[in-house]
């Protein structure tokens, strides 16, 4: 070092001090971490095409894009985001994106924006593959038909080409083809627990008082919270999906009561914070996601998503077409969604938990033992291995939940946007502040 | 002709910042301001002139929530003050060398080196309820039960917030040390002033405006801070700023907007008010 006079280290620490305070002005987002494709040669229209997805890190996988790009010969950019900017940017910022990968509750807010437009469903060649709640609200007459909240069916259909409306019933124009879904429950840790969980009412048992958590995302954590006061018999609702402002308010009280008696550990807003908490041990049983669970049991550590009593709250992803797409680019988007339905990426989501929006298509690219473990909830015949080589279940476990059929049958409500969204937001602030 | 460049030459020569400045700050901060009346559903914003928004955030949560943010604030400052003085004295007076100090001023930047990911996931296994402090407590016997008040409590978020900002402090209280003529101290010694009379008499008035200058800072950064407040509170601690990213999430742009206002206007009012008791101009 050489000679530094008095003045010149003044000015340079104060220097120092305001570049760090600029510099911690900008808030640090989402890790997507997609690097950018290697050069390709072209040599028709199509392999010009780069699609931009946008959706959330379960949805946004470099293994699909590389096998996508390999298969059409065409290019993806994916983004991965948060729930809440994956919706901002579908809403706010129409020309960022060709594909929105989003959740089914955000359509109701989606939609009307007119950011999006209907998929011509003569387009789809495997549409009557989909499972039939998808299509027309119905599964073999368990519980998931009469579930509340704002079901897939429900959005899927619009009722025109250049429609902003959702119909009730079936039309030639569908507002997502699904991509993933899942039946989420609690998981909890069975070596800290020492018990069996079987009901939602258990996430407000004394037992477990500072050792829970519940998602901080409104439309999302409202639902875990009827679920409970549902089944401790706290409170009724005529329509969890649908609250009145009323039933906001009763629900609202009893979640604070449960934070002033210091029952909840934290609460989460993104996956990896959920997985954090659950393989320290800070929290033994909480509203968790299904990948969610798998990256804990990756680690090493037990954790059992817990099949309850009461059902499941389902969650369902698809895939939309931006309004923005046209030409070649439509023609492009058109033939990716025709790819994902050919079954190669559902059995792919299948052995990371998912389910696949055509089962039987992926059927084709799964083992036997693959489709039994996952699909049929038998016993691995073999061990089962995750997409990325990670064995999740040693030969003969069970997945939790047992088979296709009585896990998403058994839902009995859907993450929600209600009416009553913008008051349900405000009361979620009282909540977290109080 | 020359007359007149003179007399235009400081005029253009502060056109670009004059212009940078007021397109990236003035024109968005209005167009917040502007923001804040509008009317809003689920997804879109249509412009509008109601009171609406204000009229929804000037509520008991609000009040709460403002509340919180300042029993923080007033934590991290003083723990900020408490620590970093001594700090920044010991650099000033106490260490020798000029490039000690500089390479010891450099090590009190460490903490901002790590991303908020990084510390996220580090202090769970430092404070958690198996982290190194309870285990180390419960290990010499002091404690049956983990101290569960480490993580995710108040405690954490005012922890969290010193370890990441009390450089702030530091570095403005170091600079107006560094200031002082030391033949000051000199003389206050000759005439027979104790090291304490020194202190009070001397140092302590001519470091003020780094104090004052550090607490600007440390008032700014806390005032907004959402991200701190949610990883260390582990979601259950408010602050205005969480508040307001709760509902961008939400994409309710204008109550947002609105409660951004009243957060510029009393976090200025704070800073009005350090002003008014010290001048830090002849700091500048």
């Amino acid at each position: 070092m050489g000679k530094f006079s008095r003045r010149q280290v003044i000015r340079t620490s104060l220097a120092a001090g305001a570049f760090l305070t600029a510099t911690r002005c900008a808030a640090p987002s989402g890790t997507p971490n997609n690097p950018a494709s290697g050069p390709q040669v072209n040599t028709n229209q199509s392999k010009d095409v780069t699609l931009r997805l946008i959706g959330t890190g379960v949805s946004q996988i470099n293994d699909i894009r590389d096998k996508a790009q390999e298969d059409l010969g065409f290019k993806f950019d994916m983004r991965a985001l948060s729930t809440e900017e994956n919706n901002q940017i579908a809403i706010t910022q129409p020309g960022q994106y060709d594909i929105f990968d989003g959740e089914y509750f955000s359509l109701p807010l989606v939609v009307p924006s007119g950011n999006l437009q209907p998929i011509d469903i003569k387009r789809i060649t495997n549409y009557d593959k989909i499972v039939s709640f998808f299509r027309t609200g119905e599964f073999k007459g368990m519980p998931v038909e009469k579930s509340q909240g704002t079901a897939p069916f429900k959005v899927q259909y619009l009722t025109g080409a250049d429609s902003k409306e959702f119909s009730a019933t079936p039309t030639d124009y569908a507002t997502l083809i699904p991509f993933q879904y899942n039946a989420d429950t609690l998981g909890y840790r069975p070596d800290l627990v020492g018990r069996p969980i079987e009901s939602w009412g258990e996430l407000f048992n004394e037992e477990f008082k500072g050792k829970t958590s519940i998602l901080d995302i409104p439309q999302i954590g409202i639902m875990d919270a009827a679920m409970v006061a549902e089944s401790l018999g706290l409170m009724t609702f005529a329509d969890k999906g649908n609250m009145t402002k009323a039933e906001i308010d009763q629900i609202i009280e009893i979640l604070k009561e449960q934070k002033a008696n210091g029952q909840f550990r934290a609460f989460w807003k993104t996956f990896d914070e959920s997985v954090n908490l659950m393989s320290s041990g800070e929290v033994v049983l909480q509203s968790m996601w299904s990948p969610a669970v798998t990256a804990v049991q990756s680690q090493g550590t037990e954790c059992i998503y817990a099949p309850l009593k009461e059902g499941y709250r389902g969650w369902g992803g698809g895939i939309g077409l931006s309004k923005n797409l046209e030409g070649v680019n439509l023609d492009a988007a058109y033939e990716y969604i025709n790819w994902m339905l050919d079954g190669w990426v559902g059995a792919f989501l299948g052995r990371q938990g998912y389910y696949s929006a055509a089962p039987e298509t992926a059927r084709k690219f799964m083992s036997t033992s693959e489709w039994d473990f996952w699909y049929e909830g038998k016993p691995a015949a073999e061990d089962i291995v995750d997409p990325f080589g990670k064995t999740l279940a040693k030969s003969g476990v069970s997945r939790d939940g047992g088979s296709f059929d009585e896990r998403f049958g058994n839902i009995v409500c859907w993450n929600s946007t209600m009416e009553e969204n913008t008051y349900l937001v405000q009361k979620w602030n009282e909540f977290i502040a109080s | 002709m020359s007359e007149t460049w003179k007399t235009l030459k400081p005029y253009a020569l502060i056109t670009p910042q004059t212009l940078v400045f007021l397109l990236f700050l003035v024109f968005p901060i209005l167009m917040i301001g502007v923001v804040s009346f509008w009317e809003f559903n689920g997804y879109s914003m249509t412009p509008a002139f109601t009171l609406a928004n204000y009229q929804g955030i000037l509520t008991d949560v609000t009040f709460k929530t403002y509340l919180n943010t300042f029993k923080f604030l007033g934590m991290v400052w003083l723990a900020t003050l408490l620590i970093g003085y001594p700090v920044a004295y010991f650099l000033a007076f106490h260490v020798p060398k000029l490039e000690w100090q500089i390479l010891l001023f450099l090590v009190c930047t460490i903490p901002f080196w790590t991303s908020n990911i990084i510390r996220m996931i580090s202090w769970v296994p430092l404070l958690g309820r198996e982290g190194l402090v309870n285990q180390m407590f419960m290990g010499v016997g002091l404690i049956q039960q983990p101290m569960e008040f480490l993580l995710y409590s108040d405690f954490a978020v005012v922890l969290g917030m010193v370890h990441l900002y009390i450089i702030f402090m530091i570095a403005p209280i170091f600079n107006s040390l560094m200031r002082i003529e030391r033949s000051l101290v000199t003389a206050a010694e000759d005439l027979g002033a104790s090291g304490l009379q020194v202190f009070r008499e001397v140092i302590l008035p001519l470091s003020a405006p780094g104090i004052a200058i550090g607490s600007i800072f440390i008032v700014t950064l806390v005032m907004g801070e959402f991200v701190t407040v949610r990883l260390m509170g582990g979601g259950q601690s408010a602050s205005v700023g969480k508040l307001i990213q709760t509902q961008i999430g939400s994409l309710q742009y204008p109550l947002a907007a609105a409660n951004a206002i009243v957060l510029l206007a009393v976090t200025m009012l704070i800073i009005i008010s350090i002003l008014r008791v010290l001048d830090i101009r002849k700091e500048l």
